[in-house]
This record gives structure tokens, C-alpha cells and sequence, in this order.
């Protein structure tokens, strides 16, 4: 296996326990008023629960210590008792009704989907996330951005290990924001714990969410319904910004067009679209057809010696663009743009000894345009 | 209670006879089914399955023909046969819940998950992924059309259906009353009542095969055909199995009452038979309404 | 082909067949309930070297011994074997073996078709374990399989995983129907229903659960192969279908799937403590009442496994309802255990120490059960490890406690010969410890916002897994000393009286020990118990 990074692999294990010292064993409080009252909510019912406890396991654990054989304890006769068995059947629900009223409250609330100001699309996809801003020219992917070096343990993992994205979804704090969630693929769920959000995002269908923030910040969550291979990395950032920064960001994210139409424009010559292709490989593909482009037999097809590789290209451009129905290959025409979709597609066609030969950024933008 | 011994089989070797072509059979029918999409293993699969069913319908035929030798024998006691009773009614109830799920999944997409694709209700908003399309049961156009291209057209109920409605009604009939010929000992009238069910039970699997070559043929109502197509067939066709057993079972009964057997006050493979058909008959009545009807 | 001479003469013939027929061809309850219980230890250990594959990779951060993929290969197959392979048979066993004794009779009620449900099962696990060998690996979709994870996304030995779960579903329920028919028609005269010891009452109800629910298991595979192979659009939208159907399908199936798990649990804690209590059990009848209210709210509950998939408000209100209910009828058996033991005169044999520590941890696993039915604060648990932790507390402490404590409460009386007393108390403290020190820290890793089924983490949960896999190996090692008790038990040990418990009473333990091969060749004399004590 890979031995150089041994000792920084020896560091890395025995660096990860002792940075976190401070043990968290509770449920944060959390950055929004729905979720503050969740965390209520979560207290009261524990501490009942406590109590209930308490008094069970006293009455028990006051038996096992007096009415034991070896203390000479005789047993009693008494085998039933219709009042004390009606008592504590109607002791519970009330206790239960106690719980149930500022449950259904809070949950009521959470349902209240009204007067949102800002609509945001959220997709799931195997396994990244996508978020379009509905009624504004923002769409973007976002997508773990852990180097594989920290997970294989040959580098030393950094603070936000497994819970850091290439670009976070964006929101303005104080505004009523609402999430329509809905997937590409399988099943997956978003979940930020800080907002209490937690709703699945259903291949053909959409779920309505919402929140609103108090406080610009920076909260982290994850993927939490199993999505296949990688679902234990794609987590969500979501950044929440003052009014102001937010409306800098959305400027900033118009400029950003420009610049990548731009890009498109100009002459890509293949050696750069190669060292283009390899990044975007590995941030898109390499998680199903591997690093090597050796894919996993039965699972994911390999590329490397692929007909669809050394054939003609139009066939391999298709299979990229709009991927292939009823598996898990994706249409990755509205993931990438042009430049990142030749870039990737030469690649494939010219690295590990396959002979297919370069594709242009026009060609694709031409099939694009269809 | 009955002061007779109860009897406690000796060994037998059809259960673990049974239990190997049960293997044979599932093991076979995976691997068949898996060579429709990966065009090789086909021919092994096919191999595994027919040596599990035949297999299987041999120790069936020998395990019953034991039993119905003890049973010759005078070697069960009513609370013998109570247990079988008991068996057989818990059967039932289990196949009955086999169906309910397949009529849950009915109501819950015609209630509620196609009126949601359609954008209707609290989760209305889904629409917004498959603009234009609307909600109807049956469900002619479905959200993706390329995928699912739905049916041209429906069957009509009032033909076939009812038709078959009638039969299977009228086949439990004259299962009970072969059942009253059989209590009242006259053997040649339930020859001839249980003739005329297996001869319902027979045109009624015909009817039911007209009307499948012609959803497929002329309606365009196939399995790939979208949700309703997909409930149709689980519902029928599940129920098509179950008529085709069920009339198996009184050929055979049929059989056995020629040969003899049965006494009028005790045949319970008998009464077995006519329940499964009784129930068979319910879950068509709950079919008609449902599938076809309404 | 036994003949009928042979058959005849098998009624006043005693003593099981010699070599390995015996086992293939048996009709004795018995001789079935050990091999119900021997196939479950076995998949005990095989989920259990899985659970260890899982914790050991869960150690520390990064990945270093296994690949996402075989990550969620051993989670899903964990799930399975544990469920479907080790706790379900282990409960048929016990109740293979017990309730002919228990209500008088001379064996189950339907021995051949008891033979054929038993036999299913290894075939049924073997194609379910040969899957891992197969191109593409084995399922990993979790034992809850979700599609269209398990459909479209699946891995193709989906198919014999799902002709595994059909094999199974067959064997389970004609194991059920037998159960059902010995206890309605087996009982010796003189017994009425509320007569009958509440191992067979809850065993009465668990198979009720059974025949209603596997045939649905059975049915949302069927969709599955279905849309897999044959083109059909049950859980596609694009067809007009819906993936969460799936859920509510498997759901109907799944909850009343884990009261099928706790049921039997409940009765032998309840023949147990009374044993040790020296003291009837209080409210007998409240707690037949109580377990059949668990049955039937168990049916309108499912929907609390799918808070999160976007339930309509009433939807979500109705099962967040129905759920809290189930708290009080489990209460009322909780309470009445505490009263059994209360003013008793009490010892602490291994079965005892077992059944207590079951009230007190499955109580705990109620409680998170609990924390979990209240839908805006599971909207934060949902898919974390405080799940994994609630129903491991039900399940290891409880189900699988409750199966040791019988086996330690019936093996005497099976072999005829005492286990040792000492190395029953190693294994029951062992046990114990292991088992809250692997669980107990999996509630702080839910909370603190660790999701489930995933093969790596943040950093932030290092130190709790680490924990977590130290009890996990320490609860896995002790299990082998459960193991060596109960072989040196089957060979040798102090000789057993036929009421081996002082505080034994009922119709098993007027048998020898061990028992005759066929129990009760003639209906033996009963008094209802109710009689007995006025
Ligand atoms: C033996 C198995 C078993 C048992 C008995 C239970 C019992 C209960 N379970 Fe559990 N559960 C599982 C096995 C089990 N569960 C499994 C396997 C899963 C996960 C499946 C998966 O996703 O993989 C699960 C998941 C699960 C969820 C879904 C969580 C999620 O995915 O988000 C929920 C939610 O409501 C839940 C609730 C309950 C409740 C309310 C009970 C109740 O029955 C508990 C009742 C008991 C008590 C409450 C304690 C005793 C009572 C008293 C002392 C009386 C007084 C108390 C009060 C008035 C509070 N369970
Ligand atoms: C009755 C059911 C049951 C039982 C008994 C157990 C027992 C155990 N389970 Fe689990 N578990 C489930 C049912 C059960 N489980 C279910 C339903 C899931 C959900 C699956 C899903 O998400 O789809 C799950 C998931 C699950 C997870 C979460 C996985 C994930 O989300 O990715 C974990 C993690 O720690 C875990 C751990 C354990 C451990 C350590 C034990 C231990 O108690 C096991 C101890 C036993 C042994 C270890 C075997 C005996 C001892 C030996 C064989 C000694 C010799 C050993 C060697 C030589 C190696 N289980
Ligand atoms: Cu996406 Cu898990
Ligand atoms: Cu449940």
C-alpha cells in the first residue's frame, strides 16, 4: 500500500481524539427560533423521562435491595390491584397529553410555509447538492471539499474535516427563506442542526422547508438518508450573511458569469484542457468510475479501454450530457460548464492509455445549443 | 374435547425435500431474472427453476398423498382436524394481506400521489417538475411520457370484467352447492357441481387472457404503461395466479371424489379447497370495484 | 417415505432417530427448537463479526480498513441477519420448544409443516450471505432498503436478496400459523386462554403480528422486482408513482416487525421475574391486555419512521399521536413487572439478573423510543446515531437479553443438567458493561449531530466511537463465554429436578429434566392458577 505517508499517517490517527477534547453530548440550542424551541421541547421530554425513571427504577431497585431472599424477605400474596392499575394507566396519558400540546405547537409552526422572501430550489444528487435560486440568475453545485489525502489518512485532517463545501448555499440572516427540496437520483435528506431543518429530498417530487436565521454565521450539516457509496460525504455549509453582504454576494455572483462565459470564448488548446479535465474528473466522476478510471465491476462501468472511449466521440459526448436513464449515470450537461465538459470528456478519452482523442469547447457548446 | 391420541407424525423427508426445491426454485428465478438485463445465465436459471418447480410439484403430490393416506387410515382425530382448520383459515387471512398491500398501494397512489404530481393538495408544488401534467384516474398521460408512454385506451368493464364477475360469482355457488351434494352423500350431483366450477374457474382464466392480449395489443396498457398499468396487472395478475391454483385444487378434489374419497362428515381437504375459492372470489369482487369500476 | 406402519407406530414409539436424519426429517418440537436456536447463535455470531467490521472501521476518523461501498454492504447485511436471522428464529425456537410444554400438549400442532418452516431458513440465509460474493457486492441500500436506492440505484444481486426475503416471509409464516394452531387447539382440556403462562399469550399475539405483516413484506419486494426487471413505475414518479410509497409499504411491515422482536421478550421476563421473585405476577390480565393493545396500535403507528419525508400536517400529527399512546400500554407492563418484584422474596440467578437488567435498559430504549414519536424534535434525530442507540437499547438489552435469560432459565431443563452458576454471572456482567458502553455513547453522538449508516466522520465524534468500538469488541468476546456454558451444560453439570427453580411453577416444569421426546403423550391434569390461589 502507499508507504510514504506513514508517519504523517501515524500523526493524523493519534492527532484526531486529541484536538477534540470538549465533548459535546446534548443537542445544540441552535441558531434560529424554531430551533431554540426545539431544543426545548427536547429538554422538557427528557427530564420527564428522567423522572419517570427515577421513581420506576427507585421502587425496583428499593426491592432488589429489601426483599431479597437473603435479607429473609417473605413474599407477599397480593398479585393484582384494579385501582392501582387503572392509576397508572391514566397517570401516563396525561403525562403524554402534557407532552403532545407544545410538541403539536411546534410542529404547527414548522408547517407554516407562508410569506417566504426568498424561494430556493435545493436538488440532491449522488452526491452533492445543488442550489438554484428561483426568480434569480444563481445556480451553482456544491460538493465536499476534504481532499482524499485526509481521508486516506496521509495528511493530517483539518478542523472541518468531512463538514467543508467547494461553494456553501448563501442566505441573508433575518429573512424568512424558503427551501423546495427534490432530488435527481435516490433519496437524500438536508439537514443543517443549527437551522433544525431536516427534510428529504424525493426523486419527482418536492418538499417545502423554511427558516430564518438571526445571526450572520457560518453552520455546518450533512447528508442523512442514505444515498449510496459516498453518502457519508456530502455535507451541506450554509452561510448566512448580513442583508448587505448578502446583496455584494448576489452582485458578485452576476460577475462571475461574465467571467466564465469568457472563458468559453477562447482557444483551449489539449494539454490544457488535460490538466482542466483531471481536476474536474476527480471532483465529478472519479467517485464511481475511480480514481484510475477503473470503475467497480457490476457496479459502475470502467473507462479505461472503453469502447465508448476510442469510438466515436459524439456517443461519449452524449452519454456525459444527458447521462444514461435508469442508472446512476448522470446528465452532467446542466452540472458542468462547457469548458469543464470538454475538459473532462478529453480527458477521459486520453488518459490511461485510451485513444480517443480530444474533443472542442465548440463542439460542446454547439450540442448544447440543440 | 376428543380423548383420542393425538397423532404425531414420525419423520418425514418431504419437508427438507421441499425446502431444497424451494432453494432450487428462488435461486433459479433470480438468476433467470437477472439474464433479461444481463443477457447471459439465462439458460442455467431456466434449469434451476424448472428442476425446483418440478421437483416441488412432485413432493407436493407426495406429501398430500401421504396425508391423505393417513387420513384414509382414520388416523386423525378432530382436534386433527381442527388444527387444519386452523391452518388453513391463517393461510387465507396471510394471502389476504398479500392482496392488501398490493390495494394499499392502489388507494395511496390514486389518492394521493398522483392528485400531488398533478398539483393538487398539500404537496401540489410537485408539479412544478413535470409542468403539464395533469391528474386523472386512470391515469391516461403520465408525468414523463418517454419513460412511462400510459395507455390508449381502458378496458371496458361491462364486458369481460362483468363477464367474469358473473362466472367466478357463480362459481361459488356451485362450489357449495357440490359442498350440500357432498354432506347429503350423493356423489354423482358433486361430480358434476365441482365439473361445472372447475369449467367457471377454467373460462374464467380464458376471458381473463383475451382481455391481457387485448390491453396489450390494442390499449396499449402494458406493465411499462405508467402507475395504472403497474396496478392493474400486480392486482390481476396476482389474482390470475390464484384462480389458476385455486382450479387446480378442485381438479383435484374433483379427482379425489371420483376415486372416492371423502366421507360427508369428514372432508376437510375438501372444505379447504372451497375457502380458498370463496376467497379468491372476494378479492375479484374488491377487483372489480376498484380496478375496473370506479 | 415413512411408511404408514412407521407412522402408526411413532405415537407410542419415544426417542429421537439416529445421525444426521434425525435433524433433516424430524417432526419433534424439540429437536426444532434447537435447530431454530443453534441457526440463530450462528447468525448471531455472523452479525455480530459484522456489527465488529462496522465499529472497527467507526474507531477512529478516515477511512482504514474497508471502502464505503463494503461499509454499507456490512451495515445492510448487519441489519438483516441480525433481524431476520438471529432475534426472529431465536423467539420461534423458544417458543418451538416451550409452548407444547407449556399448554400440555404432545407436540406443535402441524409437526411436518414445523420441520419444513425451519429447514427455509438456511437456504434462505445461505442466498442471502452468498450475495456478498457476487459481481457488483451485496445489497447496500440498509436493511430498510429504501428506493429507489434498492431499485434503480441497486447492486444486482437485489434480486436474490429479494427471493431470500420471500423464502424467509414463507418460513415465517407457516412458523406463525403452527404457533397459532397449537395454542388454540393443543391446550389440554381445562385450560382456557386466560389460563395460559404469558410467554404463550405474547407468542399468541407475535404470530397474529406475523401473518398479518410478512405477507406485506412479501408484497413490497414483489413491486420492487417488479420495477427492477419488468418495467413498472411503483415507486417512480415518472410514471406516476411515488418512491415514498416504498416507505409506507415497508413500514406497515417494519413497525409491528420490531413488536414482533419485543413481544415474546416481554414473556419471558414475565415468567421469569415471578420465578425469582418468588411472588405471582402481578396483573396478569392487565398485561394480556396491554401486549394485545401494543398489537394493534403497533398497525397505525409506521409513519413515525417517515417524519421527515414530508407527511401532510395531519398525517404528521396523527402519528406522532399514535405513537406517544404506545408508552402506556408498554408502561402498565413495565409497572407491573416492578410490582411482581416489590414485597417478593427475591434472588438473583443469571435468568433474573438478565430479565432485570432488561426492564431497566429496554425502559431506557422506551424512552428515547419516546423522544424519537415527537415529531419536530425527530426531525433532529431522525437518521442519527441517538436512533441507532434507541434501538440497540431495545434490541441487545432487550430482545437479545431477554433470549439469553431464557436460555439460561430453560437450558437445565432442556439438558437435564445445571449451567455453571459462576460463569453465567461473568457472562451476564460483561454483558452488560459492554453493552452500555458500546450503546450509551451513541445517544451523545445522535445528539451532538452524527448521522447514521455513514463509514467516516467529523472530527468533533472521535472520541465516543472510540469508546463505542471498545464495548462492542468487550460485549462481541464475552458472548464466548455464553457459548462455552452452554455446550458444557449440554455435556455435563449438576443433574437438574424437574421444578429446577424454587419458585417454579406450570405444566413445563411437572416434566422431567430433560423432558420426554414426545411432552405430553396423555393430556396431563390442570388447575387454572387463578383457582389455585383464589
Ligand atoms: C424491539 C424493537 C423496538 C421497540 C420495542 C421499539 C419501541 C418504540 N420505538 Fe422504536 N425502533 C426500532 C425498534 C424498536 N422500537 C428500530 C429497529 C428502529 C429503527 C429502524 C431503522 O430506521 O433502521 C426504531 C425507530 C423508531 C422511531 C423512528 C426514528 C427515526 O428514524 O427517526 C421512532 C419514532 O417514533 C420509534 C419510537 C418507538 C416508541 C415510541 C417505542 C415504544 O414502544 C416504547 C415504549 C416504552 C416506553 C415509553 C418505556 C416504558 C414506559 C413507561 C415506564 C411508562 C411511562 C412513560 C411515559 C408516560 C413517558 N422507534
Ligand atoms: C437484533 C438486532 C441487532 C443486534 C443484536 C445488533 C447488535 C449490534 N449492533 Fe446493530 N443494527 C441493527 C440490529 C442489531 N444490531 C439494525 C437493524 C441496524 C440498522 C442497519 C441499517 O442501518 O440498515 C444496526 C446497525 C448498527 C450500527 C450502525 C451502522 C451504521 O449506521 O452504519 C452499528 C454501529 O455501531 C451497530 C453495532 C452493533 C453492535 C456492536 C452489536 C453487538 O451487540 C453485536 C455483538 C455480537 C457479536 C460481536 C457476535 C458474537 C461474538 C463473537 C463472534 C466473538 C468472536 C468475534 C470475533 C472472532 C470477531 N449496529
Ligand atoms: Cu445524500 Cu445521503
Ligand atoms: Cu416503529
Amino acid at each position: 500500500m502507499r508507504r510514504n505517508g506513514r508517519a504523517l499517517l501515524f500523526a493524523g490517527l493519534f492527532y484526531a481524539p486529541l484536538v477534540s477534547a470538549d465533548w459535546q453530548v446534548n443537542l445544540i440550542e441552535g441558531a434560529t427560533e424554531i430551533s431554540r424551541s426545539v431544543y426545548n421541547l427536547h429538554m422538557v421530554i427528557f427530564y420527564i423521562c428522567v423522572a419517570i425513571a427515577v421513581i420506576v427504577f427507585g421502587v425496583m431497585f428499593w426491592s432488589i435491595f429489601w426483599h431479597r431472599k437473603s435479607r429473609g424477605a417473605k413474599a407477599a400474596h397480593f398479585h393484582e390491584s384494579t385501582w392501582v392499575e387503572i392509576a397508572w394507566t391514566i397517570v401516563p396519558v396525561i403525562i403524554l397529553v402534557s407532552m403532545a400540546v407544545p410538541a403539536s405547537t411546534t410542529l404547527i409552526q414548522m408547517y407554516d410555509k407562508n410569506s417566504a422572501e426568498l424561494d430556493i430550489q435545493i436538488t440532491g444528487y449522488q452526491w452533492k447538492w445543488r442550489y438554484q435560486y428561483l426568480n434569480q440568475d444563481i445556480d451553482f453545485f456544491s460538493s465536499l471539499s476534504t481532499p482524499p489525502e485526509q481521508i486516506s489518512n496521509e495528511q493530517i485532517k483539518g478542523e472541518n474535516y468531512l463538514l467543508e463545501v467547494d461553494k456553501p448555499l448563501v442566505i441573508p440572516a433575518g429573512k424568512k427563506i424558503r427551501f423546495l427540496l427534490t432530488s435527481n437520483d435516490v433519496i437524500h435528506s438536508w439537514w443543517v442542526p443549527a437551522l433544525a431543518v431536516k427534510k428529504d429530498a424525493i426523486p419527482g417530487f418536492v418538499n417545502e422547508s423554511w427558516t430564518r436565521v438571526d445571526q450572520p454565521g457560518i453552520y455546518r450539516g450533512q447528508c442523512a438518508e442514505l444515498c449510496g457509496r459516498d453518502h457519508g460525504f456530502m455535507p451541506i455549509v450554509v452561510e448566512v450573511k448580513s442583508p448587505e453582504d448578502y446583496q455584494m454576494w448576489v452582485a458578485e455572483q452576476a460577475s462571475l458569469k461574465v467571467v466564465e462565459q469568457q472563458s468559453a470564448q477562447k482557444e483551449w488548446s489539449q494539454a490544457e484542457l488535460m490538466i482542466r479535465g483531471e481536476a474536474v474528473y476527480k471532483a465529478s466522476c472519479a467517485a464511481c468510475h475511480q480514481l484510475e478510471g477503473q470503475g467497480i465491476p457490476g457496479v459502475f462501468p470502467a473507462l479505461v479501454g472503453s469502447p465508448l472511449m476510442s469510438g466515436d466521440s459524439a456517443e461519449h459526448i452524449d452519454a456525459v450530457l444527458h447521462g444514461r436513464s435508469g442508472t446512476a449515470m448522470q446528465a452532467f450537461a446542466e452540472q458542468l460548464n462547457t469548458v469543464d465538459l470538454a475538459a473532462v470528456i478529453t480527458y477521459e478519452r486520453s488518459a490511461w492509455g485510451n485513444q480517443g482523442g480530444a474533443v472542442t469547447v465548440q463542439q460542446i457548446a454547439e450540442l448544447l445549443k440543440e | 374435547m376428543s380423548s383420542q391420541a393425538y397423532y404425531v407424525p414420525a419423520q418425514s423427508r418431504w419437508p427438507i425435500l421441499a425446502s431444497v426445491s424451494l432453494f432450487l426454485m428462488a435461486y433459479g428465478a433470480g438468476t433467470l431474472i437477472n439474464a433479461l438485463s444481463a443477457d447471459s445465465g439465462g439458460l442455467l436459471g431456466l434449469g434451476f427453476l424448472l428442476l425446483g418447480a418440478l421437483s416441488m410439484g412432485l413432493i407436493l403430490v407426495g406429501w398430500f398423498g401421504h396425508v391423505i393416506d393417513e387420513s384414509g387410515q382414520g388416523l386423525y382425530s378432530d382436534q386433527m382436524d381442527r388444527s387444519f382448520r386452523w391452518g388453513m383459515s391463517w393461510f387465507i387471512f396471510s394471502e389476504v394481506m398479500f392482496f392488501a398491500a398490493f390495494f394499499g398501494t392502489l388507494f395511496y397512489v390514486r389518492i394521493l400521489a398522483v392528485p400531488w404530481l398533478g398539483g393538487e393538495g398539500e404537496k401540489g408544488v410537485s408539479n412544478m417538475l413535470w409542468q403539464g401534467f395533469k391528474a386523472t384516474w386512470p391515469l391516461m398521460s403520465t408525468p414523463d411520457m418517454k419513460a412511462f408512454p400510459g395507455p390508449k385506451g381502458l378496458i371496458d368493464p361491462l364486458h369481460l370484467p362483468l363477464i367474469n364477475t358473473l362466472l367466478l360469482l357463480s362459481s361459488s355457488v356451485t362450489v357449495t352447492v357440490a359442498h350440500y351434494r357432498l354432506k347429503q352423500d350423493r356423489r354423482p350431483q358433486v361430480i358434476l357441481w365441482l365439473l361445472l366450477t372447475v369449467v367457471l374457474g377454467c373460462a374464467f382464466l380464458v376471458f381473463q387472457a383475451l382481455e391481457y392480449i387485448e390491453a396489450y395489443h390494442e390499449l396499449g396498457l402494458t406493465l411499462q404503461a405508467g402507475i395504472y398499468g403497474a396496478t392493474f396487472f400486480i392486482l390481476t395478475g396476482f389474482h390470475g395466479m390464484h384462480v389458476t391454483l385455486g382450479t387446480l385444487m378442485l381438479l383435484i378434489i374433483l379427482l379425489r371424489v371420483i376415486r372416492g374419497h371423502f366421507a360427508p362428515d369428514h372432508h376437510f381437504g375438501f372444505e379447504a379447497v372451497s375457502w380458498y375459492w370463496h376467497f379468491v372470489d372476494v378479492i375479484w369482487v374488491g377487483l372489480f370495484l376498484f380496478v375496473y369500476l370506479l | 417415505m415413512g411408511s404408514i406402519e412407521q407412522s402408526v407406530q411413532s405415537t407410542d414409539h419415544h426417542g429421537p432417530a439416529k445421525g444426521i436424519t434425525r435433524w433433516l426429517y424430524t417432526t419433534n418440537h424439540k429437536d426444532i427448537g434447537t435447530l431454530y436456536l443453534l441457526f440463530s447463535l450462528t447468525m448471531f455470531f455472523i452479525g455480530g463479526c459484522m456489527a465488529l467490521t462496522i465499529r472497527a472501521e467507526l474507531f477512529q476518523p478516515g477511512l482504514q480498513l474497508i471502502m464505503p461501498e463494503f461499509f454499507n454492504q456490512m451495515t445492510t447485511m448487519h441489519g438483516l441477519i441480525m433481524v431476520f436471522g438471529a432475534v426472529m428464529p431465536a423467539f420461534v425456537g423458544l417458543a418451538n420448544w416451550m409452548i407444547p410444554m407449556m399448554v400440555g400438549a404432545p407436540d406443535m400442532a402441524l409437526p411436518r409443516m414445523n420441520n419444513w418452516s425451519f429447514w427455509i431458513l438456511p437456504f434462505a440465509f445461505s442466498m442471502m450471505l452468498s450475495t456478498l460474493l457476487m459481481e457488483g457486492g451485496a445489497p447496500n441500500f440498509g436493511w430498510t432498503f429504501y428506493a429507489p436506492l434498492s431499485t434503480t440505484y441497486a447492486p444486482p444481486s437485489v434480486t436474490f436478496f429479494i427471493f431470500a426475503v420471500h423464502m424467509m416471509g414463507i418460513s415465517s409464516i407457516m412458523g406463525a400459523i403452527n404457533v397459532i394452531a397449537t395454542i388454540l387447539n393443543m391446550r389440554v382440556p381445562g385450560m382456557k386462554l386466560m389460563d395460559m403462562p404469558l410467554f404463550v399469550w405474547t407468542w399468541l399475539i407475535t404470530a397474529f403480528l406475523l401473518i398479518a405483516v410478512m405477507p406485506v413484506l412479501a408484497g413490497v419486494v414483489t413491486m420492487m422486482l417488479m420495477d427492477i426487471h419488468f418495467g413498472t413505475s411503483f415507486f417512480d414518479a415518472a410514471g406516476g408513482g411515488d418512491p415514498v410509497l416504498f416507505q409506507h409499504v415497508f413500514w406497515f411491515f417494519g413497525h409491528p416487525e420490531v413488536y414482533i422482536m419485543i413481544l415474546p421478550a416481554f414473556g419471558v421476563v414475565s415468567e421469569i421475574i415471578p420465578t425469582f421473585a418468588r411472588k405471582r405476577l402481578f396483573g396478569y390480565a392487565s398485561m394480556v391486555y396491554a401486549t394485545a393493545s401494543i398489537a394493534i396500535l403497533s398497525f397505525i403507528v409506521w409513519a413515525h419512521h417517515m417524519f421527515t419525508v414530508g407527511l401532510p400536517l395531519v398525517g404528521e400529527l396523527f402519528f406522532m399521536y399514535t405513537t406517544m399512546l404506545i408508552a402506556v400500554p408498554t408502561g402498565v407492563k413495565v409497572f407491573n413487572w416492578v410490582a411482581t418484584m416489590f414485597r417478593g422474596s427475591m434472588t438473583f440467578e443469571t435468568p433474573m439478573l438478565f430479565s432485570l437488567a432488561f426492564v431497566v435498559l429496554f425502559t431506557i430504549g422506551g424512552f428515547s423510543g419516546l423522544m424519537l414519536a415527537i415529531a419536530p424534535a425527530d426531525f433532529q434525530y431522525h437518521d442519527t446515531y441517538f436512533v441507532v442507540a434507541h434501538f440497540h437499547y431495545v434490541l441487545v438489552p432487550g430482545s437479545v437479553f431477554s433470549i439469553m435469560a431464557a436460555a439460561y432459565f430453560w437450558l437445565p431443563k432442556w439438558t437435564g443438567h445445571m449451567y455453571n452458576e459462576a460463569m453465567g454471572k461473568l457472562h451476564f456482567w460483561l454483558s452488560f458493561i459492554g453493552v452500555n458502553v458500546t450503546f450509551f455513547p451513541m445517544h451523545f453522538l445522535g445528539l451532538a449531530g452524527m448521522p447514521r449508516r455513514i463509514p467516516d466522520y467529523a472530527l468533533q465524534f472521535a472520541d465516543f466511537n472510540m469508546v463505542a468500538t471498545f464495548g462492542a469488541f468487550l460485549f462481541g468476546f464475552s458472548q464466548l463465554i455464553f457459548v462455552y456454558n452452554v455446550i458444557s451444560c449440554i455435556r455435563s453439570g449438576k443433574k437438574a429436578t424437574a421444578q429446577v427453580w424454587e419458585g417454579s411453577h406450570g405444566l413445563e416444569w411437572t416434566l422431567s429434566s430433560p423432558p420426554p421426546y414426545h411432552s405430553f403423550t396423555e393430556p396431563p391434569a390442570f388447575t387454572s392458577p387463578h383457582r389455585a390461589n383464589g
